[in-house]
């Protein structure tokens, strides 16, 4: 059978991917399952992939707390320095 | 002690001198100088600068210091808060701020706030500071 198959040449030239056996009609049929099945690999492999190298994140049960304290000082320091400098020169009593 | 130091060298001498006359002018124009109570309790690191920008207590007070010092605090507060306002920023910035330098101002002996929370004396090396400060 396979033998047959292969050397038929006519059968084999006609019968093109996205064709029936016939090489006749449901073109659109035929189309629409190939392209179906593409996707449906595309989406084992995909989604095989994802699952062989996905990290999982789990988000914190504790709430995130921004230390402003820290974060917004640096630049205010060197902006303030010049005039804290001059506040202490002029009251010398309280410092 | 002081004659023979200034008859050694004159020009240190006549450099102090200056320095002091100009002291002597920048404290009658603006305001008084420390009041000796609490420069004494600098002097003796009982008192120090802390990284806050108020001033701290080394060892437990006795009930005059306490009362000079928390006066300095309220004093320094209304100072820093007229400042902040002036300059936009907050009270604990502009204290914060002036922390950093009042610490870089002691002198050898004084004691200051370390950036762990522990009292350091201030040697003739720079004060350990905190990262942020200028």
């Amino acid at each position: 059978m396979n033998h047959r198959e292969l050397t038929d040449r006519l059968r084999l030239a006609t019968s093109l991917p996205m064709m029936d056996r016939d090489g006749q009609g449901q073109r659109k049929r035929g189309r629409f399952r190939g392209r179906k099945v593409a996707w449906a690999a595309l989406v084992l492999v995909g989604g095989s992939l994802m699952m062989a190298g996905c990290i999982s994140v789990n988000a914190p049960d504790k709430p995130i707390v921004i230390e402003l304290n820290i974060n917004i000082k640096q630049e205010v320091i060197y902006r303030l320095a010049q005039d804290a400098g001059n506040t202490i020169d002029k009251n010398p009593e309280i410092f | 002690m002081f004659a023979s130091l200034f008859h050694l060298r004159p020009l240190a001498g006549a450099t102090a001198a200056l320095a002091l006359g100009a002291m002597a002018l920048a404290g009658a124009a603006s305001a008084q100088q420390r009041d000796p109570a609490y420069a004494a309790a600098r002097a003796s690191g009982q008192v120090g600068e802390k990284m806050d920008g108020y001033l701290g207590f080394v060892v437990p007070p006795s009930a005059a210091i306490k009362a000079l010092v928390e006066d300095l605090n309220i004093k320094r507060k209304a100072v820093y808060a007229q400042q902040a306002q002036a300059q936009h920023a907050t009270v604990e910035e502009y204290a914060f701020t002036s922390g950093c330098l009042a610490i870089a101002r002691t002198v050898s002996g004084e004691k200051y706030q370390a950036p762990d929370g522990s009292w350091a004396t201030r040697t003739s090396a720079p004060p350990q500071r905190d990262a942020r400060c200028p």
